[in-house]
């Protein structure tokens, strides 16, 4: 299977690679996947909680390709967002620009699940109700 | 001079040797004939080219050239020893014993055949890829009429003492039918040695060309019949029917003849390479290499990298390096090899394997600069690695809450 050229630029040159600091109270950490099912993706976010918007995101991937380039790319757009408009980075957004094929669309699906994690993480740390999302049906 | 892409992935297939293609050629142009035409020269010289090269192939297992059966590939070879016998020795029994690791040709024809009222006895394997020998002992019923172990597995290498196996079944009266496809023309196979009944193997996998594999049925001691599963003509001693794959068969019985020569020397060239490239290998931390270190082809190496993903480790060097990974996402299933869960490792290590297979054409350059690729790539993974950042944190994976999905 060959992959993108964009799949293979982020996967070459990630960005975004790193940790934040979970403990602090602007950052919301999302934690999506498994070990067994070959994929766990780990997004942060740092936001102004005066002006909601979202300013450095981060994340660390163990997976294949096209989920290293989702979370990279999820990490790209997010920064500059408010957190609502994040809320709204939908995973064929991913697939689109990714051009991942079908078999991958499981890797977009983590990236959107893991936004929305890092921000109900958020939310709750900041005495916010968590948003309830639905359930992700492709996996 | 290092020429780029590296084949690292001869379990797959092996390129052909130049002299197998040149001992072809004549086969594909003026030598055109049918092997079953009878009353002219264009016949008489393509049977007595797959003359000479039953006797090769017979000469590289120890057995003699009316026991070997051409087919299209191992695949069919399984197919045809495994159903053949079944149905053969109807009257005698219906139970069958193989293991878990088996090639798929193998375990999917035994699915076949429980369904056809057959029963089949799956052993496990030990953390090391080797059956039990008690196990298998104790599985033997008074209907079992075959046992059906690989001679090495195509994944880990690991060799299984067929030896011991048939000693075992010939002490039952039970027939040993093995899946050598890996082993013959690397190590040495010799059919009456190793008390083997029935055995399957191909050519594209010792460096002959894809398309031509053999059965080999014991004639004495005991006698050993299968019954056909390709109706027609009745070649091969009506055991397998259809024209001869003349050119290919000529390509099979050169392979086999260059194996008998070199796989010797070959062997212990090739051994030192895959040494020095596991032992570089395994300086990383958390590598851990997968099946028996002991009993294992000399050309194959399973190295599992903890904390990194199998395929998303390909994607760093396969334009340049070709390999295979246990990896879910590198089959079509989305399953991580069976292979490697059979030996007990945990999802995440089967995710995380890299199987190397060598060749007579590999080169100290072609290592050296694989060890120098993966070691950067595996780094360079886990610092972007969760998984890796919390175990370096002492934090055990196990006891996370994964959202499974």
């Amino acid at each position: 299977m060959a992959y993108s050229e964009k799949v293979i630029d982020h996967y070459q040159n990630p960005k975004n690679v790193g940790t934040l600091d979970k403990a602090s109270k602007n950052v919301g950490t999302g934690l999506v996947g498994a070990p067994e099912c070959g994929d766990v993706m780990r997004l942060q976010i740092e936001v102004n909680s005066e002006t909601g918007m979202i300013t450095d995101a981060k994340f660390k991937t163990f997976g294949c390709g096209s989920a290293i380039a989702s979370s990279s790319l999820a990490t790209e757009w997010l920064k500059g967002k408010s957190v609502d408009e994040a809320l709204k980075i939908d995973n064929m957004t991913i697939v689109e620009e990714l051009n991942l094929p079908p078999v991958k669309i499981h890797c977009s699906v983590l990236a959107e699940d893991a936004i929305k994690a890092a921000i109900n993480d958020y939310r709750e740390k900041n005495g916010m109700e968590k948003i309830k999302f639905e359930e992700s049906v492709i996996h | 001079m290092l020429k780029l892409p590296i084949y690292l992935d001869n379990n797959a297939t092996t390129p052909m040797d130049p002299r197998v293609l040149e001992a072809m050629t004549p086969y594909f142009l003026n030598q055109f004939g049918n092997a079953a035409s009878r009353n002219h020269p264009f016949g008489w010289a393509a049977e007595e080219a797959v003359d000479y090269a039953r006797e090769q192939v017979a000469k590289l297992i120890g057995a003699d050239p009316k026991e070997i059966i051409f087919t299209s590939g191992a695949t069919e070879a399984d197919n045809l020893g495994i159903k053949g016998v079944f149905e053969m020795y109807a009257s005698k029994g219906n139970h069958i014993i193989t293991a878990t690791t088996e090639h798929k040709a193998v375990l999917d024809t035994c699915k076949h055949i429980e369904k056809q009222g057959g029963e089949v006895t799956y052993l496990t394997v030990q953390p090391d890829g080797m059956i039990d020998l008690a196990e298998l002992e104790a599985a033997i019923r008074p209907t079992t009429i075959l046992i059906s172990i690989m001679y090495a597995n195509n994944e880990i290498g690991t060799v299984m003492p067929i030896k011991e196996i048939s000693t075992i079944a010939r002490k039952h009266g039970v027939l040993v039918f093995t899946d050598a496809t890996q082993a013959v023309g690397k190590i040495p196979v010799d059919v009456n040695k190793d008390g083997i009944d029935l055995m399957a193997f191909t050519a594209h996998k010792m460096y002959g060309p894809k398309g031509v594999g053999a059965l080999y049925v014991r004639r004495k001691n005991p006698r050993v019949k299968v019954t056909a599963q390709m109706d027609g003509g009745g070649h091969e001693r009506g055991m397998r029917s259809g024209t001869l794959n003349v050119t290919g068969i000529v390509g099979f019985g050169k392979a086999c003849e260059l194996c008998m020569n070199e796989m010797e020397s070959d062997a212990k060239r090739i051994s030192v390479m895959r040494d020095k490239l596991e032992t570089e290998l395994m300086k990383i931390e958390e590598a851990y290499v997968n099946g028996s270190r002991e009993h294992r082809l000399p050309h194959v190496a399973n190295i599992s990298f903890k904390h990194v993903e199998g395929e998303g480790l390909l994607m760093g060097f396969n334009k340049n390096i070709a390999l295979s990974s246990g990896s879910a996402c590198t089959s079509a299933s989305l399953e991580p090899s069976y292979v490697l869960k059979a030996l007990g490792l945990g999802d995440d290590l089967a995710h995380s394997s890299l199987r190397f297979g060598l060749s007579r054409f590999t080169t100290d350059e072609e290592i050296d600069y694989t060890i120098k690729s993966i070691t950067d790539t595996v780094l360079k993974l886990r610092e972007m690695s969760p998984l890796w950042e919390m175990y370096k944190e002492g934090i055990d994976l196990n006891t996370i809450e994964w959202a499974a999905h």
